[in-house]
């Protein structure tokens, strides 16, 4: 079909746009349908883990301690400071000495309460 | 031994005189537009990856007496009256080396190689998450049947009409793909219109964008989708590739790699292969695609009224892509109450990821608070699937 007419070329046009949507519609309804069966799976899996009967408490094992991250200064300890602020303080001594964080060890943060 | 008649006779055969010589001028100007390209590619980085490769087999095949490439060749491997009717053997023993490296192209296996690594580049998680994100990446196909309609009122065949819409789809490996299989002597000015047209959608879709779209409905602040599962995106090639070349298989190349690359990209257990597919496989095609696509670029064939219609019809392609996509887009806003932004519309013509990328940047532009780009992803790589049927149904049209 090497020339065609232009009536023709309308309809194949026509068709042509309805095709892909066909596909894509189809495909839609089975990617939904992939997706529906995908959470009821997870939503049945989560069920039946919350009706076992929950087994007698093992005492933990004592998780083992991390070890800081290089550069880093180990733990701090936090005394009525919320992390977001601590991180604040840490951040403005920093800047204040022109030192690079990972190179200043805080070892606790304490809120100063007015008495 | 006669000096000067030596000298002469270099001066004769050197591809300077050839300059010279009737039709010489045309080479000059396809010179200056390989440089334009070129400019393009480095300077505005248009595209570079391709444009710069496509640039310099424009140069190279345009330079008189370099022997790269015989488009005469080419014409007999698909004359059926020929003696070397289809005879690669005869391409591979006289050719120069881009004939070599365009037979590639002529096989359909580098645009299926570059398919195969978008579909291991690709994530096709917010597809999974918004499915209908479906309907917009068919809905930006407009410009393809537009386009193909207007080259028939033109004077083109059937064949060229549906190599020039396609150009529509955004999506240069499926341009490439059908083109070569229907209207081959078109290959040259369809590559350089839809590769310098993806590389100018930043130019391109903003005003119609803010044309056909309020202030409000570009505000629209879009909610987080769902999570998808491992399980899910591993079963999505594998579906995609079964159902779509099921429904059209003529599709088969081009949805069975991108849809491969996908599967090494998510199963997890073929990292050495998804990141071979993504990366060298991915530039390796990628050169060898955009040199020898550059060299098909002959003066005496690029040079004609022909070129400036393909090149007017591409832009309208993909103005009528846009369109479309944006007023279904506009459709479904209305339809959600107004809780889908119609900007993700324009992102489903298939360029992955820059037409989302121009959604996000329009999108922020209305609301500074907005981040549309991962809405936008699903009708991205949904128009990658969509221009691939489009060129499916058109190749079983013409094929």
């Amino acid at each position: 079909m090497k020339d065609i007419e232009i009536g023709g070329a309308s309809v194949y046009a026509l068709l042509g746009y309805a095709a892909v949507f066909f596909g894509l519609v189809m495909l839609m309804v089975v990617v939904m349908l992939l997706g529906r069966i995908m959470v009821s799976a997870k939503r049945r899996e989560a069920a039946k883990a919350a009706a076992l009967p929950a087994e007698p408490a093992v005492p933990a094992k004592e998780a083992p301690r991390a070890l800081p991250a290089k550069g880093t200064g180990g733990e701090i300890l936090l005394h009525d400071v919320p992390e977001r602020e601590a991180a604040m303080v840490m951040a403005v001594v920093a800047h204040r000495l022109q030192k690079p964080l990972n190179e200043l060890r805080f070892k606790s943060i304490r809120e100063v309460k007015d008495k | 031994m006669n000096i000067l008649e030596t000298l002469g006779r270099l001066a004769r055969e050197s591809g300077f005189a050839a300059f010279f010589a009737a039709g010489g001028w045309k080479n000059l100007i396809m010179i200056a537009v390989a440089c334009v390209l070129l400019y393009l590619g480095i300077k505005k980085k248009f595209e570079p990856l391709l444009l710069v490769g496509i640039a310099f087999g424009v140069l190279l095949t345009n330079l008189p007496g370099s022997g790269l490439y015989h488009m005469e060749m080419w014409d007999a491997f698909l004359d059926p009256a020929s003696a070397h009717y289809h005879s690669y053997s005869y391409i591979l023993t006289e050719g120069g080396l881009l004939d070599i490296l365009y037979i590639g192209v002529k096989t359909g296996l580098y645009p299926s190689l570059i398919f195969l690594g978008v579909g291991a580049m690709t994530d096709f998680g917010p597809l999974l998450s918004n499915p209908r994100s479906l309907l917009l990446g068919a809905s930006a196909q407009l410009g393809v049947f537009l386009a193909f309609f207007g080259a028939v009122c033109l004077g083109f065949t059937g064949p060229e009409a549906a190599s020039i819409g396609i150009i529509g789809g955004a999506d240069g490996p499926t341009a490439l793909f059908l083109t070569n299989k229907l209207a081959p002597h078109l290959l040259g000015p369809i590559a350089i219109a839809a590769y310098s047209y993806m590389a100018l959608i930043p130019m391109i879709q903003p005003p119609l964008m803010r044309a056909l779209t309020t202030e409000k409905e570009r505000s629209v602040k879009m909610e987080q989708t769902r999570e998808v599962s491992k399980t899910e995106k591993i079963l999505f090639p594998i579906v995609v590739a079964t159902f779509v070349i099921l429904l059209i298989p003529s599709t088969a190349p081009l949805i069975g790699c991108l849809m491969f690359g996908n599967l090494l990209r998510e199963c997890g257990v073929t990292e050495r292969l998804n990141d071979t597919a993504q990366n060298a496989l991915m530039n390796i095609v990628t050169l060898f695609l955009g040199i020898s696509v550059g060299a098909t670029t002959v003066a005496d064939r690029f040079l004609t009224i022909k070129t400036l219609g393909i090149v007017l019809l591409g832009l309208i392609a993909f103005s009528f892509s846009t369109v479309g996509g944006l007023l279904v887009g506009k459709l479904m806003y209305k339809l959600s109450g107004g809780k889908i932004n119609p900007l993700i519309g324009s992102a489903g013509v298939s360029a992955v990821p820059m037409a989302a990328r121009v959604s996000q940047v329009e999108g922020q532009r209305a609301n500074p608070s907005n981040f549309l780009l991962m809405h936008a992803m699903g009708p991205n790589v949904a128009g990658v699937i969509g221009s691939a049927i489009a060129a499916g149904f058109l190749l079983a049209l013409f094929g």
